[in-house]
């Protein structure tokens, strides 16, 4: 088993006086997939935000390659290597798909081969033929694909990634189900929250469920598809 | 009128645009990347101005030549873009996330502070620049002759946008600032450094302000009081081109510069009136102006009152306070009730903004204008109907409801930023129509003999006027701010689009505000008046509207009382301590700063918090 990467220890979150998650602790290990899955309003979105430093969090130990995250801001975060692509893709639309691929651009860590616009458009052959276009004229489908692209442009070891397969059609999922696949290749762990769960049991190692924002399962996703009324219970599916 | 004379005015028309632009520029790009309206910005251009033109005779002395001349505009433009990181660094940086009033004030602070600083290291005197070395002569042009400096000033416009567009589009620096315009929270979690790229941007701000004001010393002598004419401008350009817009800003400086050239020919006297108009039809039509788009979803953070427990004693605390109010003439001489009186009447005039602010979460930053419609209106009525006090107070009201209500009906389709800009706009109207309209408001010198009736002129029988008509107005007020009415604007403060839902009218609520809030600013103005026996432009002018900004912020604009005291402290302290230096404008600057940075919510906001955490 490899070390793990990111560790968190009894994060909690709140927004104003409402406390929305409750105490996660979890590992996610170099290069695995590790789903996030839970109900809608679980906690999902919020947990990987916490991570990021854009939600106000205190967690027990928060650490990144052995490097403390807390009270870190956000773009020093990005910094040590932990990419985020947000649930509302968040593309910069007066930006043509070049230019968002340049404001995710950071340099690659020792001994790595970096993300280049040109290995990235053979993951995404439908973003090469439109790069001078702006993100505004995009499907969201493209969207999703540009985000998740300019994110890897800062050549991460670890990626949040949250519900990339959300309202974009059923064939662009497939082909984000392969982008996550070929990431996992590259040695970069996905942290990967989804409300689908087909999708997500189709190419995650492991799974955390959360139910109202505490924690009701961790193990691998093997034993959480066999544990049927559990996945009843707290997914519905 | 002839071609060459038509030609002539394009071309000058052109040259003021090409200037405009090139200091309007930096304040859309900083805005567009900080999202702050950047007040400064204008004492940029000055002190761009005051440094090239100290600047460059003395470089002209040790090398003469065009070299010379244009390294000294470089590097007078430079200095300013260093000064701008300095604000960043220390002011902005800790602003960003405050509500956009607090970002005006403090911004508006730096202006005081520039103003005093600049003649104490430059002196009173205005300073007359060199001319350029190498364009003395003049060109001819269709016969006759036209500066040939002008026309390098035409050229440098395009230039400029050229360089900025090519710096936007083909740097990573303009990647990411356009990115930072569009998400600043994006952005850093892609590991930008939002710090260094927001000090960046302040820096080419600032650059392009400095440049801006250094391109003028041959033209015109650098002087106190070209920061505020400059903003103004600078603000119809950044939101008739649309905020955040360079493209944007450059197409509007042509369409003022060539509005402004022509307009003097069509209306000698109404330069100002023409470019605010502009301004109002543009953002009727388009209220984000030709390139600009609706503020981001939460750019906008209203803070207002909220709902209090009524305290069982308040009415005794109501009663308390006036009884020691009306006994103030036992003890004090004519001169205290002077101060006195003004106190009452500025405590009326900020209370009246603090129903669009605090509970309408509407930032006027025009409020002067019905302050001043309102002393102006009664001034008008005695000047020219001969109307005694009794009914000159009421024409005053009138017509500053009026006015309120012809703004209101602008500007309640607006928001945030958007919605400061047009009001502030909306006062430089006025303040030009009173300025240049001599036949009839008598221009600079204002309007004299304005004295209130024989029973109401002793300052004791005048303070116990202004005292009765101060405390119904108030009293008034706080029961519409109770009532359901209120409850529906402080409704549409906090979210408009859910108060829309559950069937508000909210774009009613805020006209009818506007109107109640002119009217009432508009009879603190005529009671002004009478108390001083004269209006004049300055009533109308944006220290004013600053002035009842600044009360509300020392008083606390949570609270329904904050801008009672507010008014009572500043103009306590502006009396006691104006006398004692010259640098009143310095002291004041810094206090609104240090308001925002440390006691945002004022002296009764604070009072209460206290009282709160003790609870």
């Amino acid at each position: 088993m490899s070390e793990p990467l990111l560790e968190i220890w009894n994060m909690t979150a709140s927004y104003g006086r409402a406390q929305v998650l409750f105490g996660l602790t979890f590992q996610l290990r170099a290069g695995e997939v590790l789903a996030l899955v839970g109900r809608n309003g679980a906690g999902k979105t919020t947990t990987l935000k916490a991570i990021m430093g854009l939600v106000p969090a205190t967690a027990q130990r928060a650490n990144f390659k052995g490097q403390s995250l807390s009270r870190l801001p956000p773009y020093r975060i990005a910094r040590l290597g932990l990419g985020y692509v947000p649930e509302d893709r968040r593309i910069f639309t007066d930006l043509t798909v070049d230019e968002n691929l340049e404001a995710g651009r950071k340099a690659a860590g020792a001994g790595r081969s970096p993300w280049t616009p040109e290995r990235l458009f053979e993951l995404f052959p439908n973003l090469a033929e439109m790069r001078g276009r702006r993100g505004n004229q995009m499907s969201g489908g493209e969207q999703q694909m540009l985000a998740i692209a300019r994110t890897l442009m800062g050549n991460p070891d670890a990626i949040l990634l949250d519900e990339p397969s959300e309202g974009i059609a059923p064939v662009i999922v497939q082909m984000m189900a392969q982008a996550i696949r070929v990431m996992k290749a590259e040695g970069v762990a996905v942290l990967l929250s989804e409300q689908n769960w087909a999708f997500a049991a189709g190419i995650s190692d492991r799974a955390i469920v959360i139910e109202r924002g505490e924690m009701r399962f961790q193990g691998s996703m093997a034993e959480l598809i066999a544990d049927e009324r559990l996945r009843t219970e707290t997914l519905g599916v | 009128m002839d071609l060459s004379f038509l030609a002539i005015q394009a071309l000058n028309g052109l040259s003021s645009a090409s200037s405009l632009f090139i200091t309007a520029c930096g304040l859309t790009l900083v805005f567009g990347v900080t999202r702050i309206v950047n007040f400064a910005h204008g004492s940029l251009y000055m002190i761009g101005a005051y440094t090239a033109a100290t600047l460059v005779p003395r470089l002209l002395e040790l090398s003469f030549g065009p070299v010379t001349f244009w390294a000294g505009i470089l590097a007078s433009a430079i200095i300013v873009g260093l000064i701008g990181i300095l604000i960043e660094v220390l002011l902005l940086r800790r602003i960003y996330g405050a509500p956009e009033l607090f970002q005006l004030l403090a911004t508006f602070g730096v202006v005081l502070v520039v103003q005093d600083l600049t003649i104490l290291i430059f002196g009173p005197e205005d300073i007359l620049g060199p001319r350029a070395p190498g364009l003395r002569a003049p060109v001819d042009i269709l016969g006759r002759r036209f500066p040939s400096y002008e026309l390098v000033l035409i050229a440098a416009g395009p230039i400029v946008l050229g360089l900025v567009w090519l710096l936007l589009r083909k740097t990573r620096f303009g990647v990411l600032v356009r990115a930072a315009t569009q998400d600043r929270e994006m952005i850093a979690a892609l590991g930008v450094n939002q710090a260094l790229l927001f000090t960046g941007t302040l820096f080419l701000g600032a650059f392009l302000a400095g440049l801006g004001g250094a391109l003028q010393i041959p033209r015109v002598s650098a002087h106190a009081g070209m920061d505020l004419s400059i903003i103004a401008e600078a603000f119809v350009v950044t939101v008739v081109g649309g905020m955040g817009s360079v493209p944007g800003a450059f197409l509007a400086a042509i369409v003022i510069g060539q509005l402004q050239a022509f307009g003097i020919l069509i209306f000698p006297k109404s330069t100002l009136v023409v470019v605010f108009l502009l301004m109002a039809v543009v953002l009727a039509v388009r209220p984000y102006g030709f390139f600009g788009r609706p503020e981001v979803i939460g750019g906008t953070h209203a803070v207002g009152i909220a709902s209090r427990e009524r305290s069982p004693f308040a009415v005794l605390a109501v009663l308390a306070v006036v009884g020691i109010l009306a006994a103030l003439p036992l003890i004090g001489d004519a001169y205290v009730l002077k101060v006195a009186t003004e106190i009452l009447i500025f405590a009326l005039f900020a209370f009246s903004l603090q129903l669009l602010i605090g509970v309408g979460g509407l930032v006027s930053f025009g409020h002067a204008a019905f302050f001043g419609l309102g002393a102006y209106g009664a001034a008008l009525a005695v000047k020219w109907l001969a109307l005694p006090m009794e009914a000159a107070l009421p024409t005053g009201l009138l017509l500053a409801a009026l006015g309120a209500a012809l703004v209101g009906a602008f500007v309640v389709r607006l928001s945030g930023i958007y919605l400061a800009m047009m009001t502030l706009a909306a006062a430089q109207i006025v303040f030009a129509v009173a300025f240049q309209w001599v036949d009839v408001t008598g221009g600079d010198n204002g309007i004299v003999g304005v004295w209130p009736s024989a029973w109401a002129s002793g300052p004791t029988a005048y303070y116990l006027f202004a005292l009765a008509l101060t405390t119904a107005v108030v009293l008034l007020l706080m029961r519409i701010i109770d009532a359901p009415f209120g409850y529906a604007l402080r409704a549409a403060r906090d979210s408009a689009a859910r108060a829309e839902a559950i069937g508000l009218n909210i774009r009613r609520h805020r006209w009818i505000a506007f109107i109640l809030s002119g009217a009432a600013a508009g009879l603190a103005g005529g009671i002004y008046a009478f108390s001083r026996g004269s209006v004049d432009p300055t009533l109308l002018g944006i220290p004013t509207s600053v002035d009842a900004l600044t009360m509300l912020l020392v008083g606390g604009i949570q609270t329904v009382t904050g801008p009672l005291v507010g008014a009572g402290v500043l103009h306590v302290l502006r009396d006691q301590i104006m006398p004692l230096t010259s640098l009143w404008r310095l002291v004041l600057g810094l206090s609104i700063i240090a308001i925002v940075l440390i006691f945002p919510r004022g002296i009764v906001g604070t009072l209460r918090a206290w009282q709160e955490e003790r609870a």
